[in-house]
């Protein structure tokens, strides 16, 4: 989000799902949407079908790689190397857009010469990735009519993660594949309400509708509608928090359905500054091992099947949840907890506001949700921001104003240039063997949820390691395994698959009680997004000695 | 330079449903203009999310000018058609249809089919006690969804659904020749050494029970499958930020099922493993105390 905020302005997939049925490329890096986004994959499968092409990017031949013409699998963590290389390749064959490059953005000639180095010698070596293979991708990308490049977090879990983005952008910029139907950068986010939870302003330094903390109009926006000023400088994210943390300079925490004592890498680390808070308090619908820590649990109603409300999707999609089963025992809505705390905190005027009045607060502050009343939400099966009034029909792209004779009064967008950088941690003699974690189909992040399903194609906590590998270490498929990293040590099985390549190895992060593998996850993280590099740790695998 | 807009295309099309003018755009079928004349048609293999694959007949209406009468379902609308849907022809084909699949196949769960069924008269019994049944147990392999072949009259759906109409993961395919049709794993396999991804679409689109989540067969065996008292809730899913539309089935507040309604833009009624299956969690007398 950070990265495509810089380029373009806003935070936000920039197309909607229906525009990939029509597109004519499909660059899929770094996501494997088939199992992690199953419904939108749909979407892309129909454009497949329609006939457009695709090229995979993931070090791993993914099950959605062998939906694609090509698959790329290059180096864990070199895709700022791919990127530029493709670049190269298109501007010294004079693929780019100049057109659009002349009258849309900025700094062409300073991100010319940044990317000069990466020939497609230079991006074979640093990716490795056969040369032909990526000026194949990057010929079909720039003389496409329509294309897109897709993401996930294998794009954003580095510690180089905005520049993985910005390197993206770079690509749409010089082919004008952006601001157009068909045409897009597409984040596909992981979480049901992640996108919302930006739009409403669970940014550090952002108001509700991306709106700057900073900016004094916007805070007496605000300020005039809450009654109290509001602290103008900016807050800070989780992986700041936990930093704070560790200065004891943050002593408190309320923590609403997040379960970062499995989910943050280094594991042991965080859980330790966890314990050391004069103050938990938890809310959530389960007792998470977060919760265990906690001096005060609040059991919570679950957002979606017991409560009224909004989310927004990978489109922008605003759409109604309702309540369809009445919560269990104690078990209290998010909204309802907060106004009784605020009652108990001296604000009565906080008063009683149904999920409705609120949002209508929200709609009256956020220009770009304004036209979106409930009755609307329900008679259009949601709405895609900026909806600026009543009358607006929503908007299924953005960025059309990058085709616009006056670019709609804005700068153009900038081209960044971006060094590319490996891994944080080097493999080394101790460490040989690369980690990288990720989802699987039927299994959702900590495993908080999609635990109780009790599914048939559940493989668990298996480390994936290619057959090479397993013979050279004398293993066999199955077995039990030790599996360090610098920062700790698991034991877990390991599975034999063919699909990852010699020296890399995958698990997911679903079962923490049985594998607890983010004690072995790097925390090295982006200053500029807060993101920690759960996809490339350094590890050694060793057979287990019996006693 | 141009911005690109979204394709569309409005052309329209006139013809008549027997005897009422109506029009259409392009590209709709005759059964879409029926609906448009407000004429119940009945439909078996058809479901909107599904390309059309002719397999069940049952939906056939007569036009003027064609030797055999059409499927309504995939047959487009063209200028100046002249259809009947409740001529002799009409009503004694649609009867004797859903007689013969009545006659074979267990049909009682196949509610929507009922009313047609009494609507043309359809009698299956009079084909007598002695029509061939397959007579097998349901498959029960795991706690998702269960499959009864004694109430699959092969309509290709879950077909379609698991193939290139959705999901292209082609787990399922019809096997065997005439009375030993049926709907196979490759090999006849079992679900979780198939191809199988556990989306539950095929769930979703069979029309008459053969395949049917595991929750609604358990409480049909202890008779306490209450359709009447149910609650249907549309809400979103709580996995990845895809947001596709669920409708919550509820029952004594209990989550009885999950389906998708199919005429959304997010999903079209289909639905991944967890969207479909993986609200367990929120049961309250099994996980939440």
């Amino acid at each position: 989000m950070v990265g495509l905020a810089t380029v373009f302005g806003a935070g936000g997939g920039t197309s909607s799902y229906k525009e990939i049925e029509e597109t004519d490329i499909i660059l899929l890096w770094g996501s494997n949407a088939r199992e992690a986004h199953p419904i939108y994959f749909h979407h892309l499968m129909q454009g497949l079908q329609n006939g457009a092409r695709m090229y995979a990017v993931d070090p791993r031949r993914t099950s959605s790689s062998k939906f694609a013409d090509l698959w790329l699998g290059l180096e864990l963590g070199s895709d700022v190397a791919l990127a530029n290389t493709v670049a190269n390749y298109i501007i010294t064959n004079d693929l780019h857009n100049k057109d659009f490059i002349a009258h849309s953005t900025t700094g062409f000639d300073a991100f010319v010469e940044s990317v000069r180095e990466y020939t497609l010698e230079r991006g074979e070596e640093l990716t490795g990735v056969p040369a032909a293979a990526i000026a194949e991708m990057a010929r079909a990308y720039a003389t496409a009519e329509t294309a897109q490049i897709l993401w996930t977090l294998g794009i954003t879990e580095h510690h180089n993660a905005v520049d993985n983005v910005l390197s993206l952008c770079n690509l749409a910029l010089l082919t004008g594949h952006i601001g157009k139907w068909g045409s897009g950068l597409v984040p596909l986010r992981g979480q049901n309400n992640v996108q919302g939870g930006g739009d409403m302003g669970a940014l550090p330094n952002k108001l509700p509708g991306f709106q700057d903390v900073s900016d004094p109009d916007h805070r007496a926006k605000f300020e005039a509608v809450y009654g109290r000023p509001i602290p103008p400088d900016e807050g800070l994210h989780l992986t700041l928090m936990f930093e704070a943390m560790e200065r004891g300079e943050i002593i408190a925490a309320y923590v609403i359905g997040e379960n970062p004592a499995d989910s943050e890498a280094d594991i042991a680390h965080a859980r330790k500054l966890l314990r050391g808070l004069e103050l938990l308090v938890v809310q959530d619908i389960f007792l998470t091992r977060t919760a265990e820590l906690a001096d005060v649990v609040l059991p919570a109603s679950v957002g979606w099947a017991e409560c009224d409300g909004t989310v927004t999707s990978s489109e922008r999609r605003v759409q109604r949840v309702r309540a369809a089963v009445t919560p269990p025992g104690q078990a209290h809505h998010d909204q309802d907890i907060l106004r009784d705390l605020a009652h108990r905190m001296g604000y009565p005027e906080w008063g009683d506001p149904t999920p409705e009045d609120l949002w209508e607060e929200l709609r009256h502050l956020s220009p770009m949700h304004a036209g979106m009343t409930y009755q609307r939400l329900e008679d259009e099966s949601g709405l895609q921001w900026p909806c600026p009034d009543i009358d607006h029909p929503g908007s299924p792209f953005l960025h059309g104003w990058l085709w616009e004779d006056d670019l709609g009064g804005r700068a153009g967008a900038p081209f960044s240039a971006v060094v590319a950088q490996g891994p944080k941690e080097e493999l080394t003699v101790e460490f040989p063997l690369r980690l990288t974690t990720g989802r699987a189909l039927d299994s959702f992040n900590t495993g908080v949820q999609s635990g109780a399903m009790n599914s048939p194609i559940r493989y668990g906590n298996a480390l994936d390691m290619n057959p090479v590998d397993v013979a050279r270490l004398n293993l066999a498929d199955g077995e039990t395994v030790r599996v360090s990293s610098p920062r700790g040590s698991v034991t877990m099985p390991i599975r034999v698959q063919p699909d990852i390549p010699v020296g890399l190895t995958f698990t997911t992060y679903h079962f923490p009680e049985l594998v607890d593998i983010n004690l072995l996850t790097n925390d090295a993280w982006d200053k500029r997004s807060g993101t920690a590099e759960f996809k490339a740790a350094s590890i050694r695998v060793e057979k287990l000695v019996s006693a | 330079m141009t911005v690109l807009e979204p394709r569309s295309t409005e052309t329209l099309v006139s013809l008549t449903i027997d005897g009422r003018p109506v029009t259409v755009a392009a590209g709709q079928t005759v059964l879409d203009a029926c609906s448009a004349a407000g004429v119940d048609t009945p439909t078996l293999c058809y479901a909107e999310n599904l390309t059309p694959v002719n397999a069940c007949r049952v939906c056939v209406v007569e036009h003027e000018g064609s030797r055999t009468l059409i499927p309504s379902c995939s047959r487009k609308a063209e200028e100046g058609m002249e259809i009947k849907t409740n001529s002799e022809r009409v009503r004694h084909s649609r009867k004797m249809v859903l007689e013969f699949l009545g006659s074979g196949v267990d049909m009682s769960q196949a509610t929507q089919l009922h009313s047609w069924m009494e609507e043309y008269g359809a009698d299956p019994s009079r084909y007598g006690p002695d029509a061939e049944r397959i007579n097998e147990p349901v498959k029960i392999q795991d706690d998702l969804y269960i499959r009864d072949y004694d109430k699959c009259v092969l309509c290709y759906k879950c077909v379609e659904a698991c193939g290139d109409d959705a999901q292209l993961t082609f787990a399922i395919a019809v096997s065997g020749r005439g009375f030993g049709a049926r709907i196979s794993t490759e090999y006849d396999v079992t679900l979780p050494d198939s191809a199988c991804v556990y989306c539950g679409n095929c769930v979703g689109v069979c029309p008459t029970g053969a395949i049917q989540f595991k929750t609604e067969f358990d409480l049909r065996q202890a008779e306490q499958w209450k359709p009447e008292e149910q609650t249907i809730t549309q809400t979103i899913c709580s996995y990845c930020g895809v947001g596709c539309n669920l409708e919550m089935h509820v029952q004594d507040n209990t989550i009885v099922k999950v389906t998708s309604p199919s005429d959304h833009s997010v999903t079209h009624g289909h639905l991944c493993i967890k969207g479909r299956f993986g609200w367990t969690y929120v049961q309250p007398t099994i996980n939440r105390k």
